[in-house]
């Protein structure tokens, strides 16, 4: 058998440190020596305190951040330059507001230079595919919230990436709605198997999809815990959350987190938060 | 799958009563023509100086019907298309190519900073001493009024785009040039339709202060010429014109920004 090298991780993040120069001049460490593998086809899930640099994590692996220190692997080649195997799932609309519905879906394909009959028809099956049908020819801003969502779905699954990086899709939503985008999310992912790394501060969310879960801690951030989350699936991730292994998960972790959370949070009552 | 209901339908919003509005427009043209009209009759206002509207309207049926403006307007109208379309083509692609080339842009900030703070009519005189009293000194003249607005709107606008945006653009793996045209452009448009409805009416002032200081053409020529022999109602009704037709213009640009910003939402 050939296949030894095929277990390179998908993304691995090799000791990695970011530093920011601060308008005052001094260096503000953001993270630290940070070392992370990725398996394929797993979810994972990275939580920790907000502005504890998850999304600069996020933004090394899609190569749109260089880190000065580290390096990223992706598939065991040292990154340079935008992430080939990646797309991207933003907090924020990242639709191209002048571009219909099915034109932003099948924006992967015409970057690659797919024609533009195949792309059309692609698209369409992927807009029925995440509900959309019907709705080709409007534009971003006609759509609500979770709509938006799902087209941005399919505008990053459509390329068939072998990685998807996700900055709190979901934050900007309502509760019904993100459930219900949860499920949809966990279904795509279920038939597709791609390695998915998910950034959240809502360590219920994390521990609903992933696979694993990464704690970092705040300021800078270090890698605090691992946890395997081995909750059956397919999951449905209202009904999850009753679950009582569930809820061990969530005390044990939470117990980690939530020192984390106090430091960050008391800042200026003497927490060893900042160095100088 | 389950399904959101539909929440894209259109929202009316209620808008000040258009007929009320436009009856308000005309009445307030009827009253101060009217005003201008019984001034100038009563001896109120000097006719030699103020003219009225009566003789005005009149003065431009008489050229429209002796055709004498046609071929000055449509002179102008030539001047002034040709310097819009070079300024704005000019004025775009300068534009790109210093929001997208770091060095050219520090390069050159200086100079074009000076270039704009040039009151550029002035070199009217010059660019008729370079391009002679024809068509072409008038349009380099709108070139140089109208290639600034456009291009500091582009540059501003290529600059301005949504950094997600972009950043999702580029995880698609679009190339430079595909960036350019599904992302900097349309996201510089609204800035460049701005810049448009500016600068054709500095296109019009750029063919029309050309042929008043010095051409044999052109409603510039015309109003010189009236102004020459102290014809204030020839000066009038060559401005009324002017400004009638850079409406026209300007309407029809209204439409295609309309069409081209159909994305937007309505604010």
């Amino acid at each position: 058998m050939a296949r030894v090298e095929a277990e390179a991780a998908a993304i691995a993040f090799e000791a990695i440190t970011v530093r920011f120069a601060t308008p005052s001049g001094a260096v503000h460490t953001v993270m630290s020596d940070i070392s992370l593998a990725i398996a394929p086809g797993t979810f994972v899930a990275i939580v920790g305190p907000s502005g504890c640099g998850k999304s600069t994590l996020l933004n090394a692996a899609a190569g749109l951040l260089f880190p000065p220190a580290g390096r990223v692997r992706v598939f065991g080649e040292p990154l340079e330059g935008v992430n080939p195997h990646a797309t991207y799932l933003f907090q924020a609309d990242a639709l191209l507001p002048w571009r219909t519905v099915l034109q932003n879906v099948k924006l992967g394909l015409v970057f690659r230079n797919v024609p533009d009959a195949e792309a059309s028809s692609e698209a369409r099956a992927w807009l029925r595919r995440v509900g959309l049908a019907g709705f080709e020819d409007r534009f971003p801003h006609q759509l609500s919230g979770g709509m938006r969502k799902r087209a941005a779905i399919a505008q990053a699954w459509i390329v068939d990436p072998r990685i998807l990086l996700m900055d709190e899709p979901f934050a900007s939503l309502d509760v019904q709605t993100r459930q219900i985008m949860e499920n949809e999310l966990l279904g795509l992912w279920q038939e597709s198997k791609k390695t998915v790394l998910f950034i959240t501060h809502d360590l219920e969310e994390a521990i609903a999809l992933a696979d694993r879960v990464v704690v970092l801690s705040s300021g800078p951030a270090r890698i605090k815990g691992v946890y395997e989350i081995d909750l059956p699936r397919p999951r449905d991730v209202a009904e999850i959350r009753l679950n009582p292994e569930f809820m061990a998960l969530y005390r044990r972790i939470w117990g980690d987190l939530r020192d984390e959370v106090m430091k960050h949070g008391s800042d200026g009552a003497g927490g060893p938060g900042h160095g100088a | 799958m389950a399904r959101e209901p539909d929440l894209a339908v259109v929202i009316t919003r209620r808008r000040a009563n258009r007929g009320l509005v436009l009856a308000l427009q005309i009445g307030f043209f009827v009253a101060s023509m009217g005003a201008w009209e019984l001034l100038s009759r009563a001896g109120w206002l000097d006719p030699f100086f103020f003219s009225m509207p009566s003789a005005i309207f009149a003065r431009m049926g008489e050229w429209m019907w002796s055709g004498y403006i046609w071929g000055h307007l449509a002179t102008t109208l030539i001047e002034a298309m040709a310097a819009f379309a070079i300024g704005i083509v000019a004025g775009v692609i300068a534009g790109v190519a210093l929001a997208r080339i770091e060095l050219l842009a520090a390069v050159f900030d200086p100079y074009i900073r000076v270039m704009n703070a040039l009151p550029r009519v002035i070199l009217a005189p010059i660019l008729i001493i370079w391009f002679g009293l024809g068509m072409a000194s008038k349009i380099a003249l709108g070139v140089s009024l109208v290639f600034f607005i456009v291009f500091f709107n582009t540059f501003q606008g290529l600059r301005e785009v949504d950094p997600i945006v972009l950043n999702n653009a580029r995880m698609l793996q679009a190339s430079d040039r595909q960036l350019m045209r599904h992302v900097y452009l349309p996201s510089a448009m609204a800035w460049i339709f701005s810049s448009l409805h500016t600068s054709i009416g500095f296109a019009l002032v750029g063919a029309v202060v050309g042929e008043y200081i010095g051409s044999a053409r052109g409603i510039g020529y015309v109003v010189a010429q009236a102004q020459g022999t102290f014809d204030t109602t020839g000066v009038f009704a060559g401005l009324i014109l002017t400004s009638i037709v850079v409406l026209g213009i300007d309407l029809a640009i209204e439409r295609l920004e309309r069409y081209l910003l159909r994305w937007r939402p309505e604010a």
